[in-house]
Parts: structure tokens; C-alpha cells; sequence
């Protein structure tokens, strides 16, 4: 689990994904990447056609916060939003972290996630396998662009997220087929 | 390669520029794919290749020595034919190593105008007779057909010794029972047809609703076709794949067919030595993952039977629906 602590603190500590976190410090980070994944993959927008426009949630489970996305390349949106105020969306998409890291950089295949019920979708289905798809055409790692944006800093923490998503598959979790 | 050159040739899915890339890379021998639009029968949303994707993706194949094969397998609607007519002359135009069809129009087309193309025909056709397949061969100058996955290897075998055409056969993806081309269970539920338009069960008219329990309820044009308990594995939201209740069974029973995939790995020789030119990965509406994992697997595999080594397969459930496989018809008719 992302959110394992050593314990007794973890005893001490409610679950990561209800401890309340700021969301403002990260809005402008979040702008940023969104802003450089269009500029770098001007296709995954052609390829959304119409769903630009739609409005996603992505609610990360294990995490206290979601995402609230609008990939429409004249204004984009990609910002922080507490899971008990969502804004209006046509999209909800659920899933841990670690699932939609994956499903973001192709690693894992979305109808496997949701045959094992471990994405979650509601809402317009047209428009979250229009998004599906349109990412599944993007080759490279998002996640590496992304965390080539922050330097040394950025790299040392995926490197890390990677290394502890290795060591859970090792230890039999439930992705241990990809 | 020339497709149809070697026996146990590897035929991929490709969704997307980009897994048409990733199964050249996995070891595909051919490719199939379509355009954004209703002449092939996987015409989903953010799916399939424009014009100039699919003329990148043929020269990418073609200098990796592998070939593309472009799917035109839907069924032209009266007064529609020149959508098809328009995408076979672009795929000739594009160098596409063959078009696998199913109408008997679309096929006369390109035997007419492009008669130095290959026609394989598609699965779309339900062609399982060797009468059927003959009349294909004969009026079309049809070179493969893709076999229905409702025979069994003996079957195969006996159609083989009557039939000049080369045989595909799928050996792993969606089980696809259905008399393919003919499936009209999608159009009952929301107007669209899965042989005219392309699609079956449209993603804007499915609907996945979760209740107070967990449950999770799959619905096609407002009919709820499954509800799946909260640890249960779910599978596509396809009619035929759908679990109803009647009196006698309140509970809910599949009426057609289970959420289950079709896994031949371990059928690959017997099907080569009942004549099977051809192996269908199904999938176009599959990631980059499921194309990396399934090609790599297959194609070990096939080099394997090849090379008089005992195949070491992967393990490909995760990938599978409902997480459970079978060897279906191919194995016994018997198989549910």
C-alpha cells in the first residue's frame, strides 16, 4: 500500500486517503503538467474528438483528493478537487493510484482493470473510453515527462513510486500479472 | 513475409497507430486494423486510424517485414456503399497487404478494381461450410477465410481437405459465439446495428450504475443486462454476454453466452496439423498492454512449435474476460 507507515504510527494515523490535505500548492503543478502533455502529444487531443469538452473525475481511492479534468487544448483543466465537493462531470473514473499510473502510461490494459473491478467507471462510458483509448496511442511514459518536468527531485520520486509498485507486485499483489 | 507464406502466421490486433507499432515490435506477422468509421466492425469512440495514421503504419510494417491487413467486415447499408468503395480504393492506395471483408459486395469491388490484392474473408461472413467457403474462393478470388469459432479441430481438418482458401482460426480473445454477421441483438436493444454500423453495444448508450451494496449494474440502451456482486469479476457489456432471471431461475442464468475468453495455446499444433495457415489474436479495442503481452506470448509460442520445442506459454488469464479462459468448441461442443 502507498500509504503504509511503519508501524505504530500507522496506528496512530487515519488511512492516507481520509487525512485532509491542502489542494491550492498543487493546483498550479497540475496546470503545468497538463499544459506539457498537450504540447508534447497534440494527438491524444485529436483523437478525444468531441470528449474535450467532457468533464472527467478522476478519484484516486487510495489518495485524498481527485482530479478534475477537461483536456479541451484552448482552456485545459487539470486540478485538485476534494472528494466530497466534486464539480460537475459527465465522467467519474476510480481506481488506486498505482492502476491509474499504470492505465496512464499503457502498462496495464484497462479492460483487464475493469474485468477485476479494480477501475471503477460511471457516468458517460463513451467518454472515458474515448479518453482510454486516445492515451492508450500515446508512446513513452507520461509519467517520466511529468516527472522529467520537476528534475532530479521529480525523477527520484517516480523512481521510488516504481520501486514500491515492484515491491508490492512481488509480494503477490493483485497486479501480479502485467 | 508475404502473408499466407508460412504456416502458423501471427495476426494481430491494432487499435491505434501505436499498438499497431507495439505488435510489430511483439513479433506480429500481420496486422489487422480499420478506419474511424462504420466500414469495419470495431468502430468504437477514440478507436482506429485516419488516412494518413494507417499510411505511417503500413510503411512501419512493411520495413519490419510484416504485413497490414485492413478490415472492411461490416455490411454496407443501401445508399452507404461508397464509404466502402472510398476505403478500399485509400487502403490500395495505402499498399495494405490484403482487406478482410464480409460482404459479397464489398469483395466484389475489390476483385473487380483491385484484383491484385488479397481478400481474406472475415469471421463477419460465417462462412463454415465448405460449400459456403468455395463459392467465396470462386466468385471473389477470396485467397483466406476466417473460420467461426463453433468447429472443432477435426472439423477444421475436413474442411481443409475440401477448400483451396488458406484458414485463419482465433486462438485467443473474446469466445464470440454469436453467427457473426448475423447478430442482431444490439440493434433490438438500442437501434444500431453491430453489422452496419460497426459497433456492438455502443459506449454511449452503456451505462454502469453501482447501488448502496456495491453492486454494480451493467445497462444497454436502458436494459439492465447484469449486475455483478462487489467481488465478483465483471465482463463486457455485450447482450449475449448478459445474466437474466425467469421464474425458474430467479437468480439469473446466461442465456447465451459466459464472460470467458478463448485461450488455444495449448491447441497451436493440432490446429497446424489440421491445416490452419493463420492465428487470430482478437482484440482491436485492447491496450498496448494486452498487444505486448498477447503477441510476445504467441509468438514464442509458434517459434517454439516451430523449432520442435515444447511451447512454454505464458499466463494470460489476467488479460482474459471474466478472468477465466477456455479451449470452447475447438476442444468439444460440449464446453459448457
Amino acid at each position: 500500500m502507498i500509504n503504509a507507515l511503519p508501524d505504530p504510527i500507522s496506528r496512530r494515523l487515519p488511512p492516507l486517503a481520509d487525512m485532509p490535505v491542502p489542494l491550492l500548492p498543487l493546483q498550479p503543478i497540475l496546470y503545468r503538467i497538463v499544459r506539457r502533455v498537450a504540447e508534447k502529444h497534440p494527438g491524444l487531443f485529436e483523437r478525444l474528438g468531441k470528449h474535450q469538452r467532457s468533464n472527467f473525475v478522476i478519484e484516486l481511492t487510495d489518495l485524498p483528493l481527485a482530479l478534475h479534468l477537461r483536456p479541451f487544448p484552448p482552456s485545459l483543466i487539470l486540478r485538485a478537487v476534494r472528494k466530497d465537493r466534486l464539480p460537475k462531470h459527465e465522467a467519474h473514473i476510480a481506481g488506486d493510484f498505482r492502476t491509474l499510473l499504470g492505465l496512464l502510461d499503457a502498462e496495464v490494459d484497462g479492460d483487464a482493470i475493469f474485468f477485476s473491478r479494480d477501475l471503477v467507471i460511471s457516468g458517460d462510458t463513451e467518454a472515458v473510453v474515448t479518453l482510454r483509448n486516445a492515451l492508450d496511442d500515446v508512446e513513452g511514459s507520461i509519467a517520466e515527462d511529468v516527472a522529467e518536468m520537476f528534475g532530479a527531485a521529480g525523477r527520484m520520486a517516480l523512481a521510488r513510486l516504481n520501486a514500491m509498485t515492484e515491491s508490492q507486485d512481488s509480494e503477490g499483489a493483485s497486479h501480479d500479472n502485467w | 513475409m508475404t502473408t499466407g507464406e508460412v504456416v502458423g502466421e501471427l495476426v494481430c490486433p491494432a487499435g491505434t497507430p501505436a499498438s499497431l507499432r507495439t505488435a510489430v515490435d511483439a513479433g506480429a506477422d500481420s496486422i489487422y486494423c480499420g478506419f474511424q468509421n462504420a466500414t469495419n466492425a470495431r468502430n468504437f469512440p477514440g478507436l482506429n486510424f485516419t488516412p494518413k495514421e494507417l499510411a505511417g503504419a503500413v510503411d512501419y510494417a512493411h520495413e519490419r517485414g510484416a504485413n497490414v491487413l485492413l478490415a472492411l467486415n461490416s455490411y454496407p447499408p443501401a445508399g452507404k456503399f461508397d464509404l466502402w468503395r472510398e476505403a478500399a480504393d485509400l487502403g490500395n492506395e495505402l499498399d495494405v497487404d490484403a482487406f478482410i471483408v464480409a460482404d459479397m459486395a464489398v469483395a466484389r469491388y475489390i476483385s473487380e478494381k483491385h484484383p491484385e490484392r488479397r481478400i481474406h474473408l472475415s469471421v463477419q461472413a460465417a462462412a463454415a461450410s465448405p460449400d459456403a467457403i468455395n463459392y467465396y474462393v470462386r466468385e471473389f478470388g477470396v485467397k483466406r477465410v476466417v473460420l467461426p469459432r463453433i468447429l472443432t479441430i477435426p472439423e477444421i481438418h475436413d474442411i481443409k481437405s475440401e477448400i483451396s482458401a488458406e484458414i485463419e482460426t482465433f486462438i485467443f480473445g473474446n469466445h464470440g459465439l454469436m453467427v457473426e454477421g448475423r447478430c442482431s441483438l444490439t440493434n433490438y436493444a438500442t437501434g444500431l446495428s453491430t453489422n452496419m454500423d460497426g459497433v456492438c453495444s455502443p459506449a454511449h448508450l452503456v451505462e454502469y450504475v453501482k447501488d448502496a451494496d456495491e453492486n454494480m449494474s451493467t445497462r444497454l440502451g436502458g436494459y439492465t443486462i447484469d449486475r455483478f456482486g462487489p467481488q465478483e469479476n465483471a465482463g463486457y457489456p455485450t447482450i449475449c454476454k448478459g445474466r437474466y432471471c425467469n421464474e425458474v431461475q430467479p437468480e439469473g442464468y446466461y442465456a447465451f453466452e459466459e464472460p470467458i475468453s478463448l485461450n488455444l495455446s495449448k491447441l497451436l499444433p493440432d490446429l497446424m496439423e489440421a491445416g490452419v495457415t493463420a492465428f487470430k489474436i482478437e482484440g482491436r479495442q485492447r491496450s498496448r498492454a494486452y498487444v505486448r503481452k498477447v503477441v510476445s506470448a504467441f509468438r514464442a509460442a509458434v517459434d517454439d512449435i516451430r523449432a520442435g520445442r515444447e511451447p512454454q506459454l505464458a499466463d494470460l488469464v489476467a488479460l482474459t474476460e471474466g478472468q477465466k479462459q477456455t479451449e470452447g468448441a475447438y476442444k468439444t461442443k460440449k464446453w459448457r
